[in-house]
């Protein structure tokens, strides 16, 4: 069972130069979360400073009644056995083979056999598809193998909370939908608390049951799927649907000249898209954190744009939940 | 670098080595990285110590010979070229060979795991770097600088010797005599003390500031040439501190 992660006022600068701050929310225990935000405003930052290679300048984040930034440096080895994290570039040892960087954490943390090593390596490695690639040095793969193997090692250790930098960055689009699915199911399975920093507005979408979007030096927004690709705040709306129109520029904020002439053109906002469905467990059985598609609009009385929660070709996949047939809500 | 840069800077590179000095304590002893390390550093470093050692001594071979001549104390050549060459000459070459081969390879390993950030990873996966990789490298540049130091006063001495008494016609007889009137064990224990602590410091300075790179691969570089100046000017300044300790503990023969 995955635990939760609840983040404080947390505020972060580099030699006088703030990255972020004031950041609150709570990872719920067992969710899927994602984190969003234009390049550079320290998303990787922020997953290291949740695992504790980064020290905040102010604030807490508290995970088992433990507060990380207050901990010695040996009850943060403690705590980091909870963590597993695929670092963006994957950050494999470059002088073992993808093999023994699998098999690291288990022949450092545990007193396992090799045969029972080789079981588990081959198992992870299975999953990310890379089995054959077991000799192979890291310089040999490319970025796309070298990303899949780090997630191997991450998840090797069976961790209760889970980090991925950008997990699809220069994965295809084949891969990526895979890799997606992955994250379901592993969900499902380990009940893991994950966090997925990512640039992919349909793993955004589809994938998570909480989003969060950094912007400008502070957290715009973090809470449940439905609340923000329902959201009509201009940041999170142009975020989430890729638009140029929005207060988000090419570096990083727009000016208001450019706002004024944005509105001046009578640069309309086009109509959100519909919601689509949560991606749901290949073995069609439910996650824990899962919840029923258009439940937090019912409950805030927030109705989703026109067409969400069908399929692409206008198809419901999933049985819709007898609130919404009986409300009326199209669909 | 301002003033409170280079005084946090030395900061963080005393807990840095105090770090180090707890994880010398620590299990598991990473027995395998120490003899990996151990047989890395020698590999890079024996063939430029034994090569430097040669003309070393017999360049000091040469100019002491001469300088004794014009003092008139022939008799003491072979004492006067043993002492230099074992006290001085032996800890210096293996200081050079050490920071420039063994320590620049350190920091180039360690400054390239870290803006991979393996060494992120490494900690993320429950591991100190610092027991892991920093301290078998220290303990393995210590042990490589005792036993070049060695291999370097043999073959300056063995170099000296061949020069002053095939070249310059002394007898072997009086070369050896002359280092028992004036040399005494502690001249030898010298340069190995010396000696270690060169391959410590060289060893702590690679490692700190491979670890410490940031930037990209420019970065690596930057640190890799930071840490060679550092080392030459700090072994060169701890090499003073102990000789001149070492004159005024150890009682000299002859005086
Ligand atoms: N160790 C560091 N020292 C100083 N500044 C840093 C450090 N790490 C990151 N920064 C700065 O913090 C800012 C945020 O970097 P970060 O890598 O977290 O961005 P990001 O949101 O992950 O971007 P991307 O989406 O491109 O990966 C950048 O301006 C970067 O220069
Ligand atoms: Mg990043």
């Amino acid at each position: 069972m995955g635990v939760e992660v609840a983040v404080r006022g947390l505020t972060k600068s580099f030699g006088g130069q703030p990255v972020w701050s004031d950041i609150s929310l709570t990872l719920p225990a067992g969710e899927i979360s994602v984190l969003l935000g234009p390049s550079g405003t320290g998303k990787s930052v922020f997953l290291k400073t949740l695992v504790g290679l980064l020290r905040p300048d102010r604030g807490d984040i508290v995970i088992e009644g433990r507060n990380l930034p207050r901990l010695s440096e040996r009850d943060l080895y403690e705590v980091r056995k909870l963590f597993g994290v695929l670092f963006q570039d994957g950050a494999l040892f470059g002088s073992m083979n993808i093999y023994d960087n699998v098999a690291f954490p288990l022949r450092e943390h545990t007193r396992r056999s090799e045969s029972e090593i080789r079981a588990v390596v081959t198992e992870k490695l299975d999953m990310v598809g890379l089995v054959g690639a077991e000799k192979k040095l890291p310089g040999e793969i490319s970025g796309g193998m070298r990303k899949r193997a780090g997630l191997a090692r991450a998840l090797v250790l069976d961790p209760q909370i889970v980090l991925f930098d950008e997990p699809d960055s220069g994965l295809d689009p084949v891969r990526t939908a895979y890799l997606n699915q992955l994250i379901i199911d592993l969900n499902q399975r380990t009940e893991a608390t994950f966090l997925i920093v990512t640039h992919d507005i349909n793993t955004a979408r589809t994938v998570p049951d909480n989003i969060g979007l950094i912007y400008h030096g502070h957290l715009a927004m973090f809470g449940p799927r439905e609340m923000l690709l329902s959201s009509t705040e201009p940041v999170v709306r142009q975020f989430l649907n890729a638009q140029r129109i929005g207060p988000i520029g090419m570096a990083e904020e727009k000016d208001a000249e450019e706002l004024q002439a944005e509105a001046q053109a009578g640069a309309e906002l086009p109509p959100l898209p519909p919601i689509p469905v949560q991606l749901q467990p290949s073995d069609g059985r439910r996650r824990r954190a899962e919840r029923p598609p258009g439940q937090w609009c019912r409950d805030h009385g927030v109705e989703p744009p026109p067409g969400s929660f069908a399929g692409p070709d206008g198809q419901r996949t999933v049985e819709l939940p007898a609130f919404l047939t009986r409300d009326g809500v199209p669909g | 670098m301002s003033g409170p840069a280079v005084l946090r800077e030395s900061g963080h590179f005393f807990a840095f080595c105090l770090d180090t000095l707890r994880g010398l304590g620590r299990r598991p002893v990473q027995v395998r990285e120490f003899v990996q390390q151990a047989w890395f550093i020698s590999s890079v470093s024996i063939l430029p110590a034994a090569l430097v050692s040669i003309p070393f001594g017999a360049v000091i071979a040469l100019q002491l010979g001469s300088l004794v001549r014009q003092l008139g104390a022939q008799s003491f050549t072979g004492a006067a070229s043993v002492l230099a060459v074992v006290r001085e000459a032996g800890p210096i070459v293996t200081a050079l060979v050490i920071a420039g081969a063994g320590g620049s390879a350190i920091c180039a390993d360690l400054g390239s795991r870290k803006i991979r950030e393996e060494l992120d990873a490494m900690q993320v996966l429950g591991i100190d770097p610092i027991q892991r990789l920093v301290v078998p490298r220290v303990l393995a540049s210590m042990l490589v600088a005792v036993l070049l130091n060695g291999l370097v006063s043999v073959v300056g001495v063995s170099g000296g010797y061949l020069f002053n008494v095939v070249m310059q016609g002394g007898t072997p007889g009086a070369y050896l005599a002359s280092f028992q009137a004036l040399g005494q064990l502690p001249d030898l224990l010298v340069g190995e003390v010396k000696a270690l602590l060169f391959g410590a410091a060289a060893a702590l300075i690679a490692s700190y500031k491979g670890m410490t790179a940031k930037g990209g691969p420019k970065g690596v570089g930057d640190a890799v040439n930071q840490s060679v100046v550092l080392t030459f000017m700090a072994l060169f300044a701890l090499n003073f501190v102990v000789t001149a300790v070492y004159f005024q503990v150890v009682p000299q023969k002859g005086s």
